[in-house]
C-alpha cells in the first residue's frame, strides 16, 4: 500500500504552532476523517507543537521543529521532533490528580493521549519525538481490515 | 480568528461575552487582561459568556482555571455561561466541569452570584 508524507521544518515560534494545527486540518480533512475527529486530530498536533516550541526548544532561533505527516490507508501517523534537551516525562504531572486540577499548565500530553489513538514519545538528550497515530475507521492496529 | 471580548453589567453582575479562540498567545492574553482590569475596579462577580468561543487549546484551559483561582484568591466568584460542545467536552475529560459553576441561563446565573 502506498503511502502519502508531507513534512515541515519549522521555526521555533508560535506562528509554527498555528501552522501545524492547520496542516493537520487540512491533511485530516483530505483523509477522509470526519468533522470530530479532524478537530481532536489538529489539536493534539496543536499540542505537541506547543510542547516542542516552548518546553523543547524554548523559542530557540536556532532550533527547529519538523512535522511529518504519513498517510497511509490505516492510519494517518504525525510526528513532531524537537532539538530541545529532551522530555522528563517522569516529571509530567497527572492533570487529573486532586492536588494538579487547579494547575495552569501541565495538560497537554494528557489531552495529546485522549485525542489520539496512540501516542509514542522517545525523548532524548537531541531532543524529543512524539508520534500521534489515528486510524482510519475499520483499520486494526496492525494494519488489517477491521471484521464489521 | 483569535478572541475577543465586550463587557456589560447586568445586576450588578459583569458579564464578559468572549468569541474567537483562546489559545496560547493573544487569547489567552485577552482573557488574563480583561479579568485583571476587572478585578483593578473590584468587579469580582464575573459571568464568562463563552457561547462564541469555537476552540480553546491547554494554555487556555490553563487560563480559564487562573481567572477562577485569581478572582475566588480576592473574595470573587468567576462563573460560566454557555459552554460550546467542544468547550463542555475538553472541561469534562479534564475533571474541570465539576470545579468551575458553569450556567446555561443567563438570567439565572446572574440570580445565582451572592448579594
Amino acid at each position: 500500500m502506498s503511502a502519502h508524507r508531507v513534512s515541515y521544518t519549522l521555526d521555533s515560534t508560535l506562528d509554527t504552532v498555528n501552522s501545524a494545527e492547520e496542516a493537520a486540518s487540512q491533511i485530516a480533512t483530505e483523509a477522509g476523517f470526519g468533522d470530530e475527529e479532524v478537530m481532536k486530530i489538529a489539536m493534539a498536533v496543536r499540542e505537541a507543537a506547543v510542547n516542542a516550541v516552548l518546553h523543547g526548544n524554548a523559542y530557540d532561533p536556532g532550533k527547529k521543529v519538523t512535522v511529518d505527516f504519513e498517510r497511509t490507508a490505516q492510519a494517518l501517523v504525525i510526528t513532531i521532533r524537537d532539538q530541545g534537551k529532551g522530555l522528563d516525562l517522569a516529571k509530567v504531572p497527572d492533570p487529573l490528580a486532586p492536588e494538579n486540577l487547579l494547575k495552569t499548565s501541565g495538560r497537554g500530553i494528557f489531552l495529546i493521549r485522549s485525542f489520539m489513538d496512540e501516542v509514542e514519545i522517545n525523548p532524548s538528550t537531541s531532543g524529543t519525538e512524539i508520534k500521534l497515530i489515528k486510524h482510519v475507521h475499520g483499520a486494526t492496529a496492525d494494519g488489517k481490515e477491521a471484521s464489521q | 480568528m483569535s478572541m475577543k471580548t465586550s463587557t456589560r453589567q447586568v445586576d450588578g453582575v459583569t458579564i464578559v461575552d468572549c468569541s474567537g479562540r483562546i489559545t496560547l498567545g493573544e487569547g489567552s492574553v485577552t482573557l488574563r487582561d480583561t479579568v485583571r482590569e476587572l478585578l483593578g475596579k473590584t468587579n469580582k462577580k464575573i459571568l464568562l459568556n463563552l457561547g462564541d468561543v469555537n476552540y480553546i487549546d491547554s494554555s487556555g484551559i490553563g487560563e480559564l482555571v487562573s481567572a477562577y483561582t485569581t478572582v475566588k484568591n480576592q473574595g470573587g466568584e468567576l462563573k460560566l455561561l454557555n459552554l460550546t460542545k467542544k468547550v463542555h467536552d475538553l472541561l469534562q475529560i479534564t475533571k474541570l466541569y465539576t470545579v468551575f459553576d458553569v450556567k446555561d441561563d443567563e438570567a439565572a446565573a446572574v440570580k445565582s452570584f451572592g448579594k
